[in-house]
């Protein structure tokens, strides 16, 4: 056993064990963990967009090196604060309006193809990566399950008659879905303690010799 | 038995905790070595890092926080090792603040253990905002997203960024992420590039990417602690092979048996749960 001397792992595993004291009921040793982690989390993610986005890609060209152009989106950000103000709080919507113009107009026709047009190609065209019978039967399962499901979704026609059969197989479908997403949610969860109990045995408690 | 099992159903949730507690615990202080086998996924991203010609470059983004670290982390230090011994260089940057510190972590262990050389063997980017500006950014010219390295050395005068402009001089992009940061990387690196794209993700979102897997829009993945256990053992084993004395890693090797012995548990406890549920029901009908 060697425990650590580090006082940051002592600090990170007395953390660690305040958040665990959830298990049994709220208490104020979590509450003060959970407000160090939103505080450290906030703080960290200031400082680093200040100084890798704020400051060098407004301010430094802005006001050390004197390009003007930068002005328009300073401007922009300033209005953001403006919500801060009740009077002026209409400001907001000038760099909201230009974010979503912008926003919109670089993703949705691209997000179209690469989410919707391609998913549709690789739901009828053969697997990209070749062709065997294991894939051969996997591409057809995946076409099955792709017109199944969305009938199920159809509503404006009864699932009765020549419906029925064919939903019934969509909910099928969902189901193997839904166990599967379940099932990686389960070992995700798991991942996240077993990260934590690595931690605690090996770097604080040094009882996990291959951790060493 | 009938009583047994309806007891057993309405267990203490504590005991519960302690069980699963136990459980997780004892193959991590005496190791299963349960070995690892590639799913196809993880073995398309092995094989395709594998076979670039040395001194190509790839991309990886550590777009990820630490509340994701245990599944991430060992897919990123990894997929590094793996780049360095096969003579590609990997660019380490992320699109969140809290990743660069990883990516950092990542490299200098890959420089300790495999005595790896900064700007020569490896490249750290650091972090930049804006997500899709950023990818957009380096289709058109890498220096104008990144014009130093997190250290603050230009660019220009790192002898691994030596005729690497945008994704025509990137072999592949691997964004490592527990959100749907590898969407903007398909969507504005793929669809707008057609830049070669890898992905390791937490395995909540696992299901959500396997679509992208089978358009080819990914060349492959890492789904989870289950993709970081597979990558690890077989770039441990290349370690081996090429005589390493250090680097070799089982973290999420070892939490993966943890993760099988667990997974063990929660199916038993379904199991009991129903069973118990069903004949609570049947005597209450009686």
């Amino acid at each position: 056993m060697h425990i650590s001397h580090d006082p940051w792992v002592w600090l990170a595993a007395i953390l660690t064990l305040a958040i665990f004291s959830f298990l049994y009921k709220d208490n104020p040793f979590f509450k003060m963990a959970e407000h160090i982690f939103v505080g450290v989390a906030t703080g960290y993610g200031f400082v680093y967009t200040w100084n890798n986005g704020i400051y060098p890609n407004l301010l430094k060209p802005l006001f050390v090196e004197h390009k003007l152009l930068f002005i328009i989106p300073f401007i922009l950000g300033l209005m953001y604060l403006a919500v801060v103000v009740p009077k002026f709080s209409y400001f907001i919507r000038w760099p909201f309006a230009f974010l979503l113009g912008v926003g919109s107009g670089l993703s949705i026709p691209l997000a179209f193809k690469a989410s919707l047009v391609e998913q549709i190609k690789y739901t009828i065209l053969p697997n990209p990566h070749g062709m065997s019978i294991g894939l051969f039967i996997n591409a057809l399962l995946i076409f099955i399950g792709v017109i199944t499901v969305v009938l199920y979704f159809y509503f404006s026609t009864p699932h009765e008659g020549v419906m029925k059969p064919i939903t019934k197989t969509g909910i099928v479908f969902l189901m193997v879905g839904f166990g599967a997403s379940f099932g990686y949610t389960v070992m995700a969860r798991f991942s996240l303690l077993v990260g934590r109990f690595e931690f605690l045995l090996g770097k604080w408690l040094g009882l996990l010799s291959w951790l060493r | 038995m009938r009583a047994f099992f309806i007891k057993l159903a309405n267990l203490n949730r504590t005991i519960i905790y302690l069980i699963i507690t136990l459980g997780v615990i004892t193959p991590l202080v005496v190791p299963l070595n349960l070995g690892q086998k590639m799913s196809p996924p993880t073995e398309n991203l092995y094989t395709y890092i594998d076979t670039l010609p040395k001194g190509s470059h790839i991309l990886i983004s550590a777009d990820y926080d630490p509340s994701t670290l245990p599944e991430l982390q060992p897919m990123l230090e990894a997929i590094i090792k793996h780049a360095i011994i096969r003579g590609v260089i990997p660019m380490v940057m992320s699109l969140y603040p809290e990743g660069t510190g990883l990516g950092i972590q990542a490299c200098e262990k890959a420089k300790e253990e495999l005595g790896a050389r900064p700007d020569t063997d490896y490249v750290v980017l650091g972090y930049k905002p804006g997500f899709s500006a950023v990818i957009l950014g380096i289709g058109e010219d890498i220096k104008k997203v990144f014009p130093t390295n997190y250290s603050g050395v230009p660019l220009d005068s790192i002898p691994a960024m030596k005729g690497v402009k945008n994704y025509k001089d990137i072999a592949l992009t691997v964004s490592l992420s527990g959100a749907s940061t590898p969407l903007a990387w398909v969507t504005y690196a793929y669809t707008k590039y057609n830049e070669k794209l890898a992905t390791g993700v937490t395995a909540v979102s696992a299901a959500d990417f396997y679509p992208y897997l089978q358009t080819g829009q990914f060349v492959g993945a890492l789904m989870g602690m289950k993709g970081a256990a597979e990558y690890e053992y077989q770039v441990n084993k290349l370690l081996e092979k090429n005589g390493f004395e250090k680097g070799k890693s089982v973290f999420a090797v070892r939490g993966m048996e943890a993760n099988s012995i667990a997974h063990f548990l929660i199916m038993l406890f379904i199991i009991i749960g129903n069973l118990g549920y069903f004949l609570s029901k049947k005597r209450r009908e009686a």
